[in-house]
């Protein structure tokens, strides 16, 4: 017996990662999966069978989120063979660092579109079943670069701020309907992403970390578990940091 | 007997804002008269949409103010 036992969950992004690490952990508590990927499909469907070896309800579905047909064809599936969305984990996010003065328009519209018009899309397409429902729990992953800023990361910060002011906002709408949403803002986690930092960048990195060392992606994933649980049922709205005391 | 399309429209109106019957006149808007805040208007779409087993586009949502408008827009819709 999970606390998620009987939870439908959709999580984007979830083929890698922390989305792939929040997949398996809703899952090992119960819920049941929606393991959304956008190009990786072998990783998507090795998700799964985890989930389903280890006796619990997924399947993949691709979609990219920033096109609401496909977001909506997705939530519908989830829909018919789960019959609800209990957790919406806006997951799904890429990268295209470039310095300012050298970033290309397609660059800044790209992560734009997914990091943060994927979260509005399939935000809204949960709406209207989580109102039905009565209920339904939210959780956005945003970044502590979205608060502090980071030289190098203007589209991906710009977005990942934005995610943090549509938090708020979603929260505000949907708090009479019982519909609660929050965001995790990671700092540092060791993630095919940060993998991709050089070791000079990464030393100079954990010098900032009060807690001397990247996170986990579990560090994140148990976060978002919380924030699903009964045990947050009075909060939302917020952001929670989990990055070592990085921002605080 | 089949209820009207009124008769229904009205039933989900009081069911679903707390007000009287009475009160659900064709002209009463339903924000301005009988309380509603926009989501709740939003809820009474989705209600309708049950109801009648129709879908009610964003579009065309957002035109409906009042329960006349409600029920003018459901009979054609569903070809009462």
């Amino acid at each position: 017996m999970g606390r998620f036992d009987e939870k439908t969950a959709v999580v984007t992004g979830a083929s890698r990662g922390i989305g792939r690490t929040v997949a398996l952990r809703l899952a090992s508590e119960g819920a049941k999966v929606v393991v959304n990927y956008s190009g990786s499909q072998e990783k998507a469907e090795a998700v799964v069978e985890e989930i389903r070896s280890a006796g619990g309800e997924a399947f993949a579905f691709q979609a990219n989120v920033s096109d609401a047909d496909q977001v909506k064809e997705m939530m519908d599936e989830a829909i018919k063979q789960f019959g609800s969305i209990d957790f919406l984990v806006n997951n799904a996010g890429i990268t295209r660092d470039n310095l300012l003065m050298r970033m290309k328009e397609d660059e800044w519209d790209d992560v734009l579109a997914i990091n943060l018009k994927g979260v509005f899309l399939c935000t809204k397409a949960v709406t209207r079943q989580m109102m039905r429902q009565r209920a339904g729990r939210i959780v956005n992953l945003a970044s502590v670069v979205g608060v502090v800023g980071n030289a190098g990361q203007a589209n991906y910060v710009a977005a990942k701020a934005g995610v943090i002011g549509l938090t708020k906002t979603t929260a505000k709408e949907l708090a009479a309907r019982n519909i609660l949403v929050n965001a995790v803002a990671p700092g540092f986690i060791t993630t095919d992403m940060t993998d991709e930092l050089g070791e000079e960048m990464k030393e100079q990195l954990l010098s900032t970390i009060p807690l001397g060392k990247l996170g986990s992606a579990e560090d994140v994933a148990g976060t978002v578990a919380f924030l699903l649980s009964d045990e947050a049922k009075y909060i939302t709205g917020q952001t929670i940091n989990v990055d070592g005391g990085m921002v605080m | 007997m089949l209820s009207t399309v009124l008769e229904r429209v009205t039933k989900v109106v009081v069911d679903r804002l707390g007000v009287d019957e009475s009160e659900v006149k064709p002209e009463a808007s339903f924000r301005e008269d009988l309380g509603a805040d926009s989501l709740d208007v939003v809820e009474l779409v989705m209600e309708f949409e049950d109801e009648f087993e129709t879908e009610i586009s964003d579009d065309d949502a957002e035109k409906i103010a009042t329960v006349g408008d409600a029920v003018s827009y459901i009979k054609e819709k569903v070809g009462e």
